[in-house]
């Protein structure tokens, strides 16, 4: 796929140093709060990019046509729609996941990344850069969120993807026969803000283009 | 009482900032002084006590399975509740337009220092997570939404005024460069909400007395209940 530079810039910038949440500080409500484990974490990851995806192409088509003044209105509608549809497939196919996430799939909805991106771009560009960052976005929103939540699992529960990579834990095998305990910590709600600002002091230290003073 | 004990729990127990995560974005980027803090705060009660016993009434009345049933019995059987995203949304957007316009009207001071703060409002997960959060407890009275409503949006408001003064003093404090600005804050967030996190025992292990009294009540009609599910097992065995 021959994607110019521009285009490639627009995919992977927020991977990495324009990330969404580490950097750009956007979207950090609904990430924290379900990312005690990676499957949630995982699926929130898809939902958001299909919704800021369709969602950015669907604006950037209507870009002309908005009133600037009621935009705010407009975005609103449409990213509701696409939660709708998102709410409904997690209920039909993935009921149980739909539950763990409980209102938070509602919350795509504020979600500041998505607002963001529409204001900052959607708004100002032709539909297929506005797909790529979209995409781009996105991706460093999941990335981030399926990091924080595999240290959470890890060190919490002592799994990934609910598979016991450290042995079980009531019948004292593998390293828990050692006397190693499961974190109980890094389940509950503070720690995923602790690993989110551990996160950002690694990152900022490789990159002291990112300090701010 | 019941009110109350939803009061104190919805400020420090299901605290929104540090039990649940929203509001975060403008939590953080608004934090940076207390006298903005304390204006976006006012903003959030404000806004968080009128959207939510609204909201209720949205979905009691309408959004409920079979909630449409005060229409006449055929419509009963009508559930509209994948419209909630849509409708709370709408409704929560149009009335910070409608409360922006009336406080510019008839009370100019209070505009001038809430304002700028209320469009910001309007895509605030606080504000909507407060209204879906509100429905996943069933409220069974109006007084309850309300009471939750305000009570969440205190608890905003303390978290947002805590954290700004913290960030005005650490200011001056000596923090590794790369920590500096949003890392610290989430750090002390972290922290913070480990405090909260005690306020856990509050409202279930505080209260001994008061709740000895309610389960020796309870006790007693359980007792009742039991004695009476006995004799029923008996009369269906004597019938047998």
């Amino acid at each position: 796929m021959g994607l110019s530079k521009k285009h490639k810039g627009l995919l992977l910038d927020p991977l990495a140093d324009k990330n969404p949440i580490t950097v750009q500080v956007l979207g950090i409500c609904s990430a924290l709060a379900i990312t005690a484990q990676l499957k949630p974490s995982i699926i929130m990851a898809i939902s958001v990019m299909f919704v800021l995806a369709m969602g950015n192409v669907v604006i950037s088509l209507l870009r002309n046509v908005i009133p600037s003044k009621i935009r705010i209105i407009v975005q609103l509608v449409v990213v509701a729609a696409l939660v709708i549809v998102v709410d409904q497939v997690l209920k039909a196919y993935a009921y149980e996941l739909s539950k763990t996430l409980s209102v938070f799939v509602g919350l795509i909805i504020t979600n500041c990344i998505i607002m963001g991106r529409f204001e900052a771009f959607a708004l100002a560009n032709k539909p297929w850069p506005s797909f790529l960052d979209a995409i781009g976005n996105s991706a460093g929103y999941g990335l981030l969120l399926i990091v924080v939540a595999f240290f959470r699992e890890l060190l919490g529960s002592g799994s990934i993807l609910g598979y016991k990579v450290f042995g079980d834990a009531i019948e004292k095998t593998g390293l828990y026969s050692i006397g190693y305990e499961n974190n109980g910590f890094m389940m509950l709600a503070p720690m995923a803000l602790i690993v989110v600002g551990i996160i950002i002091w690694i990152q900022r230290s490789k990159n002291p283009a990112l300090i701010e003073d | 009482m019941e009110l109350l004990e939803l009061f104190l729990k919805s400020i420090f127990i299901d605290n929104m900032i540090f039990a649940t995560f929203l509001g975060m974005c403008s939590y953080l980027a608004v934090s940076k002084k207390v006298s903005t803090a304390v204006g976006l705060g006012a903003a959030v009660i404000f806004v968080l006590a009128i959207t939510i016993p609204l909201n209720w009434l949205l979905d009691q009345y309408l959004l409920k399975d079979g909630a449409l049933a005060w229409l006449g019995p055929e419509y009963a059987e009508y559930d509209l509740s994948f419209l909630t995203f849509i409708l709370f949304i709408a409704t929560i957007a149009t009335m910070v337009q409608l409360v922006e316009i009336i406080v510019e009207k008839f009370a100019p001071d209070l505009y001038n220092s809430l304002g700028i703060f209320l469009p910001l409002i309007a895509v605030n997960c606080a504000i909507l997570g407060g209204a879906l959060f509100m429905q996943q407890k069933e409220f069974p009275t109006i007084t309850h939404a309300t009471v939750y409503g305000i009570g969440s949006g205190i608890g905003w408001f303390l978290a947002i005024l805590a954290i700004a003064a913290i960030r005005e003093k650490i200011r001056y404090s000596n923090i590794p460069a790369p920590l500096r600005g949003i890392g610290i804050t989430f750090i002390i967030t972290g922290l913070m909400a480990i405090g909260f996190n005690s306020f856990g025992g509050m409202l279930t292990g505080g209260d001994g007395k008061a709740k000895s009294q309610g389960e020796e009540k309870t006790a007693v009609v359980k007792v009742d209940n039991t004695l009476e599910v006995a004799e029923n097992t008996n009369t269906k065995i004597s019938k047998k």
